[in-house]
């Protein structure tokens, strides 16, 4: 028993240490791979079905960044997910796409997606390595055919080069270019937050007064759907948004289920600072608003979230204090190592 | 005298013929072991009605029985799991790597579905139109040839798959029809479209709309397949498109010109799988 228990505290160690080799610093000499944060629960991503490697991950990069994946060659992954955004479209409510058309909806940000069940604000994607057929060819976003893209990137020695150093040969297949999509994308993790580096008890971090009483509150009255770590349980819910005026309905489009109906995914609250405006469509401009409708503007319909729904009271009762508070903690969350990461940006 | 000789041989030639299509038929099913692989082949033979298909003939329109006439622009369907029974029993699933087809309207090289069973004499004959859950959950590198997501282009051209649910449609029939109004509930781009992509394979994670059909075909009254290794035994369906309309859920091409992903796509799944009518086998 006693050898157990040292055992776990070994591995303990070990987590910790590896932690500390940060991929800013060190990524630029060696690769590091994937790394779970210790303060993070165990991944979800099939890891063993495509291993992470330098290579795989430098295409899935190059990929990321490449105009080819959209039929006029304009719009890359970037376009709409940029970095210095925590990989959301900032300032834009709705994605704007290909020919300066607009989406439904609002970019999501790329971050922490191998604990990630599913990928989409309304479901129906449940596979990362399945996802980016969607944005390629949705009309209002890169409007391209798989088939022209493989055809295009095959033109070009830069990537039979990539695709030979990263899958052996040079060949382009569906799969080969989502797994190395995959592997970059599961490489944007976000957990250097003033939050994490408390949890994880790092240097001296702790949290300002205000910032702890935030913390309070916030366990009260928002980590039943925002959970820790991730600040999401990945959930769908309806979060009494009025519908909105293309009376999206979330994850009902993608079920038919009725009980489905205006429920979205549970975003999670990191990054917030970059990634205004808030909402599946981008409706609330500032985290102030975002709280006042959790406070006064809970609307009742098909399906609204049960925790929303106190006796008859409809919503969270937040005074300006404790806004001030929770604004505070939020701020904690923000992790700017993320997206100032060389190895994610654009090379 | 040449002549004579000739014919000779051409009745002896004969006779043998009569003789060896006789003890063809009168032959026993070989004992059913099931690596004893055969040649088999099921025809997917499209018709409409009482007529032959064919694709854009706007000069010679169908018409379904609420009177509409219509012609036709696209069709293709996946055909899987096929499974075979024999009359005693014994029944054969065709390896599942090997069960997928895509029947292509337009090109009719696609109509077989080309396969390996164990040698016998088979009376029925099962298959999915579409493309099970299983296989429409698998890891990408699992989806390759027609199931590849980039395979037939994107959806306004052959491609069948969904990227919003990384499933397939299963049956995708377009054509046009003068009874189509040029507004919202019709075609707002004034071509008259009818547009049916029927897909759904059950969900991921929870149940959600299925619209894979199983299809059954008793052999005995047309023909029974007779699987051996020096031929090819072919079964012979036709596949009426007409039923689409027809079928137990008959409905207007006016009032559901647009059938995709709802509720009601879940009419027109049910109308195909009465399409399937075996006509004869060729042993």
């Amino acid at each position: 028993m006693t050898l157990f228990l040292m055992g776990i505290f070994i591995l303990a160690c070990k987590k910790d240490m590896v932690l500390k080799d940060n991929p800013v610093i060190d990524g630029i000499g060696k690769f590091l791979g994937f790394q779970k944060p210790a303060n993070f629960p165990e991944p979800v991503y099939n890891f063993a079905n495509n291993k992470i490697t330098k290579e795989g991950f430098e295409l899935g990069r190059a990929l990321f960044y490449e105009p080819r994946l959209s039929r006029n060659n304009t719009i890359t992954c970037g376009s709409c997910h940029i970095q210095s955004s925590a990989f959301t479209q900032h300032g834009h409510d709705v994605s704007h796409g290909i020919d300066d058309r607009l989406g439904t909806r609002n970019s999501p940000p790329i971050m922490n997606l191998a604990w990630n069940k599913s990928f989409m604000w309304g479901g129906g994607i449940y596979d990362l390595d399945l996802q980016p057929i969607a944005p390629i060819t949705t009309h209002e976003e890169m409007d391209e055919k798989l088939e022209n893209v493989f055809n295009k990137l095959r033109q070009l020695p830069k990537y039979t080069e990539m695709f030979k150093r990263a899958f052996g040969t040079e060949e382009i297949s569906t799969a080969r270019f989502m797994k190395a999509l995959s592997q970059f994308m599961l490489m944007c993790v976000s957990s250097n937050s003033k939050y994490d580096k408390v949890m994880r008890k790092e240097g001296n971090a702790v949290f300002t007064a205000e910032e702890q009483e935030g913390y309070t509150l916030f366990k009260q009255k928002c980590a039943s759907c925002h959970s820790e770590p991730l600040f999401t349980d990945g959930a769908f819910r309806n979060n009494g948004l009025g519908p909105s005026p293309i009376n999206d309905q979330g994850l009902y489009l993608a079920t038919l289920i009725s009980t489905d109906k205006y429920k979205f995914k549970v975003p999670s609250l990191r990054n917030l600072r970059y990634t205004a405006p808030y909402m599946h469509d981008g409706r609330f401009l500032s985290l102030g608003g975002v709280l006042e409708h959790y406070n006064s503007e809970v609307q009742a319909t098909a399906n609204l979230d049960p925790l929303l729904l106190q006796g008859d009271r409809r919503g969270i009762a937040l005074t300006e204090n404790d806004k001030t508070k929770l604004t505070a903690f939020l701020s904690t969350l923000n992790d700017e190592e993320f997206i100032n990461n060389k190895l994610l940006s654009e090379q | 005298m040449n002549n004579i000789k000739n014919f000779k041989w051409v009745l002896l030639g004969g006779i043998f013929l009569i003789l060896s299509a006789c003890s063809k038929k009168e032959e026993a099913a070989p004992e059913f072991v099931a690596t004893n692989l055969a040649p088999f082949s099921v025809e997917f033979d499209n018709i409409v009605g009482e007529r032959t298909f064919s694709i854009n003939n706007t000069g010679s329109l169908y018409t379904n029985a609420g009177g509409e006439k219509f012609s036709i622009s696209f069709l293709q369907y996946f055909i899987s799991n096929i499974k075979v029974a024999t009359a005693s029993g014994q029944e054969y699933t065709v390896k599942q790597d090997d069960s997928y087809f895509l029947i292509n309207g337009a090109d009719k090289t696609t109509r077989f579905a080309k396969v390996n069973v164990p040698e016998g004499d088979y009376t029925r004959l099962t298959f999915t139109v579409g493309v099970d859950s299983l296989r429409s959950t698998m890891p990408v590198e699992k989806r390759t040839g027609i199931l590849d997501p980039a395979y037939g282009g994107g959806h306004d051209s052959g491609g069948m798959y969904w990227g919003w649910q990384n499933g397939y449609i299963f049956f995708k029939f377009e054509g046009n029809s003068a009874v189509i109004s040029d507004d919202q509930n019709g075609d707002p781009s004034g071509k008259k479209q009818f547009k049916y992509h029927i897909g759904g394979f059950g969900g991921y994670n929870a149940p959600t709309l299925n619209n894979l059909r199983t299809v059954t075909v008793d052999l005995k009254a047309a023909g029974i397949a007779k699987v051996r290794k020096d031929r090819q035994s072919n079964v012979h369906l036709f596949v009426d498109l007409m039923k689409v309309f027809n079928g137990k859920n008959a409905f207007s091409i006016a009032a559901h010109p647009n059938v995709m992903f709802g509720d009601f796509s879940a009419n027109i799944a049910n109308n195909l799988s009465e399409m399937f009518r075996h006509d004869h086998t060729e042993n």
